[in-house]
């Protein structure tokens, strides 16, 4: 099988290990992997601040770069569900009904990093191995607009050497919400003190999840109050193995 | 008593952002332990009654069914529930606005020499500011519902669709007792807090001649009107005085009797997790001898007709006012209701306020960014309100008509700027590469051992609790290239 990498632009520039990683848990599970270099934004953070008629320039170019491919891929819940769930609003406004077939037909091609393992490769075992402590955040955009269900939960539990341990209150958001997180910072803070207080209970190395802007979110907060808990993106941990496997 | 309530969205002058009202409130520590507590309550109480029925998702399907229907055909509907509520003895007032609103239901007091009239569901004459008006024209209005009147007391305002009093606790509404009502010595047993309320409020049931509801439905088919609650007051609020004035938005009314069985269903369960409300008041125009012998309901608009001509945002108007989705909200359970500077509060209130009182006004039009995006309202919304696919929806609107207005500061904006030249870079691999590349090398001043502890202007908001990992020096696609490529 070969799938087209949606790297997202968030992932490329900050966060290249995820990219890495990514690409080379699906080469062990033998999926060929191409990698567009012509793809650069999804247009999410123009499209949810409300700057969407700039957005739409950059739906036409996703569908153009990746409308080829049989299957898509992203590490990324939230990136995925721009192009799943949005990317029709934008055809609306942009008021080209092609431009909707286009977006129809492709959104269903396009899948979450836990997802495309667990419901269409059918893996729930990938082979990893992570000897640490570590608990899950479902990102909402991941557990709520795509559904993703239990899908990275299926994954980290296969994972041999990893003490997996329940976050509670998984499933309130973190705080992030991309540009929520500078206009109402304050609020956001008071979202991120008890996501922080909620890992820091379960006395994790560290805090997994499947959107780097999450963990991005999460982790500045745990940095910030030096808490020695790391954040690793799903992919990294599923794609260590017991051999460091470097390919 | 009621002077001293801030400037609201729906009031005349300008309200604060969310933003800027968000920070009193995220500082009140007091606050923020009674609504955590109040909501995670609630919210997984909700959770266990939903859960008893195994054809939720179905009900909910049915619900936006109705609902959608309902509103295409919004027009006939009324018509019908006009022609019903006449037939049955009822008169049927039409208001364009809340200053209509109200003034058809200053005169129906005044033509029945009313000094004080009763009121129950009072959402929608908080909306029309209905009491400021009958104050005005020398009426005193006596909020009903225990939890209203709490609010009317303290001369505040309603922070929670469902329990407006959500902030206060109990100590807090005690003091509140002793001070406003007639009372020497009170604990803050429950109890005997609803005492102290029900003896003041008896009085008041009895003596008014003029009894002011809002409504949770009204039946085109049959002329229904129908008020849920949980006290009984609001059934002493329709049946003791002599007159009934009922006021509600036209986006209430359902076309069959036969609805109930949805609504009646979704409606307890997600606002109070009950799997039926204690007192559910039905009438249909006047009944001889039994009740008020006069009854008028008020159809408001009031922006209503702005929302349903917007394709997405119409849904908006489903909401059967559970208030589900406040108690889920994780930016509500820190903010509390006040910060939204509007009777509607939370994700209902965050698309609904700014389309009824239109766009292009700075507090409300802050409002849709009041969310992270995290959907945890849609999920539990009864009549399946795609939330946050409108507030990104509205966010477009805000954002467009600051463009379109082609001022000065619109232009100057120094978001708008960023997002345009973002834009830019984005539509074009090579402006995008020179960019990550520009990202690595300017932050050189900010980043110090792999770590960037403090941003300039609108970025300190971040760095002020967080850090921000460093760009790295490589990207992926340059270990695409060199590995792969």
């Amino acid at each position: 099988m070969r799938v087209a990498l949606f790297i997202t632009c968030f992932n490329d520039t900050l966060f290249p290990e995820t990219g890495v990683a990514t690409v080379r848990l699906l080469e062990r599970l033998g999926v060929e992997v191409d990698f567009p270099e012509e793809q650069t934004c999804c247009g999410q953070m123009h499209f949810n601040t409300g700057y969407q008629r700039e957005a739409i320039p950059l739906v036409r170019r996703f569908v153009e770069i990746f409308g080829g491919y049989e299957a898509i891929v992203a590490p990324s819940g939230s990136c995925v569900g721009m192009v799943r769930e949005l990317y029709a609003m934008a055809a609306d406004l942009a008021g080209d009904p092609a431009l909707k077939r286009e977006v129809e037909a492709l959104a269903p091609r396009v899948f979450e990093l836990s997802e495309f393992l667990v419901n269409r490769l059918g893996v729930e075992d990938v082979g990893a191995y992570y000897p640490h402590r570590v608990t899950y955040h479902p990102t909402c955009h991941s557990l709520r607009m795509l559904k993703v269900g239990d899908a990275p939960l299926k994954l980290l539990r296969a994972v041999r050497g990893m003490d997996l341990v329940e976050l509670p209150e998984a499933e309130q958001c973190c705080g992030f919400g991309g540009t929520f997180a500078i206009k109402n910072a304050d609020t956001s803070a008071a979202m991120l003190s008890d996501k922080i207080r909620h890992v820091l209970s379960t006395e994790s190395e560290v805090c997994c999840a499947g959107d780097n802007s999450c963990l991005l979110h999460i982790g500045g907060g745990l940095r910030r109050g030096r808490a020695g808990v790391e954040t690793v993106h799903l992919a990294q941990i599923l794609a260590s193995t017991a051999d460091g496997g470097n390919t | 008593m009621t002077a001293t309530r801030p400037p609201d969205a729906f009031s005349k002058g300008k309200t604060p952002t969310f933003e800027q009202s968000a920070k009193a409130s995220l500082s009140d520590s007091q606050l923020r332990r009674n609504l955590g507590k109040a909501t995670k309550t609630i919210r997984e109480k909700r959770a266990v009654a939903v859960g008893e029925l195994p054809d939720w998702e179905e009900l909910r399907e049915a619900g936006r069914a109705i609902k959608e229907r309902t509103l295409r055909h919004l027009g006939e509907y009324l018509a019908q529930l006009e022609e019903s509520v006449t037939r049955a003895g009822g008169q049927v007032h039409w208001a364009r606005d809340a200053e209509e609103a109200n003034r058809i239901i200053s005169g129906i007091a005044k033509g029945h020499g009313a000094r004080e009239v009763v009121k129950v569901k009072s959402i929608a004459t908080d909306e029309t500011k209905l009491n400021e008006h009958l104050e005005d024209e020398g009426i005193a209005a006596f909020e009903t519902d225990l939890a209203e009147l709490i609010i009317q007391l303290a001369g505040e305002t309603s922070s929670h669709i469902l329990v407006p009093a959500i902030h206060k606790n109990r100590a807090e509404i005690r003091d509140l007792f002793l001070k406003e009502l007639d009372v020497d010595d009170l604990s803050d047993d429950p109890k005997d807090l609803t005492e102290a309320a029900r003896l003041y409020l008896r009085k008041k049931f009895l003596s008014a001649k003029v009894g002011i509801s809002g409504a949770n439905f009204a039946v085109a088919e049959t002329g229904t009107v129908c008020v849920v609650e949980s006290e009984g007051n609001g059934r002493m609020c329709t049946t003791l005085p002599p007159v009934l004035v009922t006021l509600m938005g036209i986006e209430k009314v359902i076309p069959v009797w036969r609805d109930f069985e949805v609504f009646m269903q979704l409606l307890p369960r997600s606002s109070t997790a009950e799997r039926m409300n204690p007192y559910t008041s039905l009438w249909t125009g006047v009944s001889r001898d039994d009740g008020p012998q006069e009854f008028h309901l008020v159809l408001m608009d009031n922006g209503r007709t702005d929302v349903l001509a917007d394709e997405i945002g119409r849904q908006t108007l489903n909401c059967i006012r559970c208030s589900a989705c406040l108690n889920v909200c994780p930016v509500y359970e820190r903010t509390g209701g006040h910060a939204y500077n509007s009777v509607y509060p939370g994700p209902i209130g965050a698309i609904l306020t700014p389309q009824l009182v239109g766009i292009g006004k700075p507090g409300p039009d802050s409002l849709p960014y009041a969310s992270s995006l995290c959907g945890a309202c849609y999920q539990v919304c009864p009549v399946k309100i795609n939330i946050p696919e409108v507030l990104v929806h509205l966010r477009g609107r805000v954002v467009r008509h600051k463009q379109d207005s082609g001022t000065l500061k619109a232009r100057l904006d120094p978001e708008n700027a960023a997002m345009q030249a973002m834009a830019k870079v984005f539509a074009d691999r090579g402006r995008f590469e020179k960019a990550q590349k520009a990202a690595r090398i300017g932050q050189w001043p900010f980043a110090r051992d792999g770590n960037i502890r403090r941003l300039p202007g609108r970025l300190a908001g971040w760095t002020a609790v967080r850090d921000l990992k460093p760009v790295p020096e490589k990207t992926f696609r340059r270990w695409w290239r060199e590995n792969r490529g």
